[in-house]
């Protein structure tokens, strides 16, 4: 394990990082503010604006573009501006362009639209109803899409069990709001008919072709690069994606660049988030608390489109529907809703907490119900051994889940103590705990799983998950790292330095990263970017490959330059050989080999660049009976937590958290803890604080921080992180993931130690003191 | 015309009158260390320190800095706090970083011998994403003790 300072700080603390509105323009560049719908559905009709305003209304800016493309071929066209029809607030209608961002915005107050508002529906039950308002007529319903599975014998167990459990659960929308919001700079040159966009796009990049299809060209024409630094994203900033297309549209249609920097209303209202979810969970449960049959009934809402990535959420947890636990038979009902809400997308977590609530929430509900010992009843339904596989078609990969548990245990105690003194002083104390697989690097068919196999079958069967990375040396010794990784301040250029530093016997300061990713010169894939904690289980191992192919070549070269056998060549201390008097220093080496090609031994390949891609051949294509296995490698967590609630306003105060992980191999073992430390404030908002939420009408009534309030230094407290590191045999370093474990845990860990202090069974997030006030005893 | 005093430079440049200092700062001088991630004075992200005291920049006209001094995060000498949070691992992607360096900068200056409680206190005028806050907590107390 390695874990030194972190490349990337000093730029950044002295205010010299490059972020997107810090990267100097290119000549005559526009500058762009958006005319978004006040009306959650309305028909738009003429949009006009005084002679000298530049304006684009929906209509000329969709004239150029095609619908996107979609996994679920249905009749809902999307577009990244409104067409005819505005579905949700904050959709975009029209675009103006000025000189500087405050004439833009000057000029938006100039446009005068007319709109004849419709009703709206807001609740995904409420628009699959009988005589709800229509948000796509040509669909002719806004229920998207059901499908039913099921996975051994679900109705027999549940004929056999001795008690059957149920759990009903409306998750909420939240999004993990990184404080950069969205920005970007598009460009057309018209002799290449080409487009080029810079923007903190995190991927994934199979969302590439579909922005390219969406503006007609083929995707070599359009080249798109992030800029040096990203502050943060958290899944959100896949949502760049409709207005890479929007701006490199206006782009087109003005002849000059433009910038487009999204302001924080506009990012809460219109950026997107995660989906909320109606779930009815019902267990098949023995008298003894184990479970031998799950049954979801899952209604998800992803807004006014199903914008890709889409249905994603609901489909990435598929294989790992029945979480950390060993049951047999499962039955699942999905079904997607649209409504007149933002379109839905990644964040941090993706569709696991909408899973891991309802779950984690029962199996708590169950040991109550049976008055038994929660974490016995846990324990007694837990995975036993890996590796495993699950009724659906998850192939956990390795770990002993009830040794992570063991690392907790003395917590648990201590906070079962507490809760006894605390509630002897006649307080409110609740102790909770929650237990959860956490899937890393996303197989790129699971999403197919949405639809029928036949039709998998005709468009061809689709899997795996491509990493790419490139390390090249030049004739100094330097060596230089570029990866499909798309970092947004998780340290990567650090990791990435480490891990090639060992791998030649540099050190990382020998080692450059360029963390600048550019669609026209470096290596990727679909799977490309930053999501579903692909980076250190396939993007640093990718590079690591990469540097040994590298690694091989030199040795060779050295063997023969130094006539010793290639065994013996070690590379240490930037000496390359075996030993003094039988070594020749690194620098030399690369030198060698560009400046004498010609003399390198036979079968040496002179070039000092090396491209790898990897994808792990575990991850096959949903198979006949709609088994997948979404992830290459599962990490386990055990989270317990101790809250108080406050009698008199019904404040939860989390007095202490721990949290156990085994996510594998840890590269860089602060940096692991800092994921889990940001990730538990995230979930910690989600789970007390943030929603997005609607009136009647469908208006937002979250626009600024003050309405969608994310936790600070006060509400946050300080985990306990505990680890155990089973190395996947699934990845090239035997990491796994960390990063967005706790954002699925901690919801239901900390909602079971609200339930357990205030002793009631219902619970709804977020659990802000109003809610709660009205729980108490 | 405003004139100031940025990061101990004069400045004299145009400015509309609704030009925020933020926008100023970072567009006209071109110091786009400091961040903006709300301009409505929440997230704490555009914090500068006009005459020595912490301000948010995106609520503040250019054209109010009049004779002001201001600092910003270009202009803090490498210190105690910088070497902490490096070692702390106190920014994951460092938007929020520049303006809780501007306040505890401040701060620390009054209150040189804190309590956890105070740095949080600080701190919750500050939204950080990424971090969970505690390692930057825990660096502000090393630079105290520094
Ligand atoms: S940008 Fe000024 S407080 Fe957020
Ligand atoms: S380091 Fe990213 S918001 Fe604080």
């Amino acid at each position: 394990m390695t874990g030194g300072e972190r490349i990337e700080d000093r730029a950044l603390l002295r205010g010299r990082g490059r972020f997107i509105d810090d990267l100097p323009a290119p000549p005559r560049t526009l500058h762009a503010a958006i005319l978004r719908s006040p009306h959650a559905h309305a028909r738009v009709g003429r949009v006009s604006a005084p002679e000298g305003v530049r304006l684009f209304s929906g209509q000329e800016i969709a004239a150029g573009l095609r619908p996107f493309i979609a996994v679920l071929r249905t009749p809902m066209r999307h577009f990244p501006v409104a067409t005819g029809k505005v579905r949700y607030v904050g959709e975009p209608v029209a675009v103006v362009l000025a000189e500087d961002r405050y004439r833009a915005e000057d000029a938006l107050e100039l446009v005068e639209v007319e709109y004849e508002p419709l009703p709206a529906v807001v609740s995904p039950s409420a628009a699959i109803a009988e005589g709800a308002p229509l948000l796509h007529e040509a669909a002719g319903t806004n229920l998207a899409n059901r499908r039913r599975f099921s996975y051994g014998d679900p109705e027999g167990a549940f004929a056999a069990a001795d008690h059957r459990f149920a759990i009903e659960v409306r998750y909420p929308r939240s999004a993990v709001t990184p404080i950069e919001c969205f920005g970007l700079v598009a460009a057309w040159d018209p002799d290449a008919d080409a487009f080029e966009v810079t923007a903190p796009f995190q991927g994934p990049f199979a969302l590439h072709p579909v922005m390219a299809a969406a503006l007609g060209v083929p995707a070599n024409r359009l080249r798109l690069r992030t800029p040096p630094d990203s502050g943060g994203s958290f899944g959100i900033k896949q949502g760049l994606a409709p207005y890479i297309v929007l701006m490199a549209a206006v782009a087109r249609l003005a002849g000059r660049p433009v910038k487009w920097i999204e302001d924080r209303l506009e990012h809460l209202t219109a950026a997107g988030s995660a989906t909320n979810r109606e779930t009815r969970l019902e267990a098949a449960v023995m008298a003894d608390g184990r479970v031998t049959a799950l049954r979801y009934r899952q209604l998800e809402d992803c807004g006014a489109y199903i914008k890709a990535p889409e249905p994603a959420t609901l489909y990435r947890m598929h294989g790992a529907m029945t979480g950390a636990y060993d049951i047999p038979n499962l039955e699942v009902e999905n079904s997607i809703a649209v409504t007149n809400k933002t379109p839905s997308g990644l964040n941090r977590g993706f569709g696991g907490p909408q899973v891991y609530f309802p779950l984690e929430r029962l199996m708590h509900r169950i040991a109550d119900r049976l008055g038994l010992d929660r974490l016995e009843v846990l324990r007694r339904n837990l995975v036993k051994a890996t590796p495993h596989r699950t009724a659906s078609g998850a192939l956990y990969d390795s770990g002993d889940f009830g040794a992570v548990i063991d690392l907790a245990r003395p917590a648990l105690d201590e906070l079962h103590a507490r809760r006894a003194a605390v509630r002897a002083e006649g307080r409110l104390y609740g102790v909770g705990m929650a237990a959860a697989v956490e899937p890393t690097v996303s197989n790129m068919g699971y999403i197919t799983t949405v639809l029928e196999h036949e039709q998998r079958l005709a468009g061809g069967l689709k899997n795996g998950a491509l990493a790419a990375a490139t390390v090249a040396i030049d004739p100094h010794g330097g060596v230089t790292v570029t990866a499909d990784s798309i970092p947004q301040g998780q340290g990567h250029a650090t990791v990435l330095a480490e891990t090639v530093a060992r791998m030649f016997g540099l050190t990382p300061r020998d080692i450059r990263v360029v963390t600048e990713f550019d669609s026209a010169r470096d290596a990727w894939s679909i799977a490309a970017g930053n999501y579903s904690c692909r980076f250190a289980p396939a993007v640093a191992g990718t590079a690591w490959r990469a540097a040994g192919s590298l690694r091989d070549r030199l040795a060779r070269l050295a063997a023969a330059r130094l006539d010793l056998p290639l065994e013996d060549i070690r590379f240490e201390g930037g000496m390359v050989g075996a030993g003094p008097d039988k070594e020749v220093p690194f620098a030399r080496l690369a030198g060698l080999a560009h400046w004498s090609p010609g003399t390198l031994p036979q079968g040496v390949e002179p070039a000092l660049r090396a491209t790898e891609f990897w994808s792990p051949p575990e991850l096959g294509p949903p198979d006949a009976e709609d088994r997948i296995n979404a992830s290459a490698a599962y990490g386990f967590i055990f989270d317990i937590c101790g809250v108080e609630v406050d009698a008199d306003t019904g404040r939860v105060r989390i007095d202490r958290y721990a949290t156990a992980h085994d996510a594998g191999r840890l590269l860089h073992r602060p940096m692991a803890d800092g994921q889990v430390r940001g990730g538990l404030s995230n979930a910690i908002g989600a789970t007390l604080f943030e929603a997005f939420v609607y009136d009647e009408a469908g208006q937002p009534l979250a626009g600024t921080f003050a309405d969608y309030p994310p936790p600070t230094a006060c509400e946050v407290p300080d985990p306990e992180i505990l680890h155990l590191e089973s190395p996947s045999p699934f990845t090239p370093l035997g990491a796994k993931g960390i990063g967005e474990g706790n954002a699925m845990s901690a919801p239901p860990c900390i909602a079971n130690a609200v339930a357990d202090a205030l002793g009631v069974e219902d619970l709804e997030l977020p659990l802000t003191p109003a809610r709660v006030a009205a729980l108490l005893p | 015309m405003p004139r100031m005093t940025v990061n101990g430079e004069a400045v004299e440049a145009a400015a509309e009158p609704r030009l925020l200092l933020s926008d100023f700062l970072r567009h006209t001088l071109g110091l786009t260390g400091t961040h903006v991630g709300c301009e409505h004075g929440v997230c704490g992200a555009c914090t500068v320190l006009i005459d020595g005291r912490p301000a948010r920049s995106c609520l503040a006209f250019a054209v109010q800095c009049e004779g002001a001094e201001i600092m910003t995060v270009e202009g803090l000498e490498e210190g105690p706090l910088h070497t902490a949070f490096r070692r702390h691992f106190a920014l994951q992607c460092g938007f929020c970083t520049a303006g809780i360096l501007m306040s505890l900068t401040a701060f620390l200056r009054e209150t040189p011998r804190p309590s956890e409680r105070e740095v949080r206190e600080v701190l919750s005028g500050h939204l950080c994403r990424c971090t969970g806050y505690t390692p930057i907590v825990a660096a502000a107390l090393e630079a105290a003790d520094a």
